[in-house]
């Protein structure tokens, strides 16, 4: 990406593949309103595609996106992918809307969620703030994990490729 | 460990919009009456409330969607009246239902 060395991400006992993915209850924000949807919710519904990203506005975040979108990762797997950050509902409506995003995002403002999974970012330069290091996990119908990316650097971005592989396996 | 059974959604979904007083005064006589219910915030802005319209014909809140008597109902007034109608009565404490206002 760049001809320095990027910024290592302390190490992090993450949730990994073959675990039970953490349950958790948040408001899930579509392009019209939000209500309280459990990760439990979606998987009872079938395999479930969790991006975690930084706050919305941050490059990383659109960048995520962005290439989700134009992947068509929502129709073309038979995953229901949503996003996670700290960002409130009404940042994520703004996001969903500014990028044409057709996936839902679930709003974490103080980073439990991230907590839970071992993807915490505790961002240098915003005392108080701790956000989702970006992350992806592939979750089954049975809520057990089939794959797990977690960013190792500051900034990462997603294996794309890699996932998709694993989506077309579903 | 088999996923655990997605919990049973409410009968009642209330639209609803942050710090909106009708809306509160809504939420405030379904807590009175211990009604199970599903709140969806919508925005600010009434003209993105199309939600908001298609299930109810108004962009106003509160609206709410009883899926047990089939009923969708606007204005704070006439929700709070149905539903101590419905569900319980307005002697218990609970306030009565003012002249309907303006809602959000």
């Amino acid at each position: 990406m760049v001809d320095f060395e990027v910024t290592d991400l302390p190490e992090t006992d993450h949730v990994d593949v073959g675990e039970q993915a953490p349950d958790f209850e948040r408001p899930l924000v579509n392009d019209e309103f939000w209500e309280d949807v459990a990760l439990s919710d979606l998987t009872a519904d079938g395999p479930v595609l969790l991006v975690f990203h930084p706050m919305d506005g941050a490059f990383p975040a659109t960048y995520v996106w962005n290439e989700i979108r134009d992947r068509e990762w929502r129709s073309e797997f038979d995953a229901r992918v949503v996003g996670c950050s700290i960002s409130s509902a009404y940042e994520h409506k703004d996001r969903i809307e500014d990028s044409a995003i057709d996936a839902s995002l679930f709003s974490d403002p103080a980073a439990d969620v991230a907590a839970a999974y071992g993807v915490e970012n505790d961002l240098d330069g915003m005392a108080g703030v701790t956000e989702h290091r970006p992350a992806v996990y592939l979750i089954d119908g049975e809520r057990v994990v089939q794959y797990a990316w977690v960013a190792e650097q500051w900034p990462d971005f997603p294996p794309y490729d890699e996932i998709e592989d694993e989506l077309a396996d579903l | 460990m088999p996923a655990e059974s997605a919990d049973e959604q409410p009968q009642i979904t209330l639209y609803r919009l942050q710090a909106c007083p009708y809306c509160e005064r809504v939420v405030r006589r379904l807590h009175e009456l211990d009604l199970d219910f599903q709140s969806r915030f919508v925005e600010p802005m009434h003209g993105d409330r199309d939600v908001v319209k298609r299930v109810a014909g108004v962009r106003a809140v509160p609206v709410i969607v009883d899926r047990k008597t089939g009923v969708t109902m606007a204005e704070s007034a006439n929700i709070v009246d149905y539903l101590d109608g419905t569900y319980g009565a307005a002697t218990d404490g609970g306030e009565p239902a003012a002249a309907t206002g303006g809602d959000a």
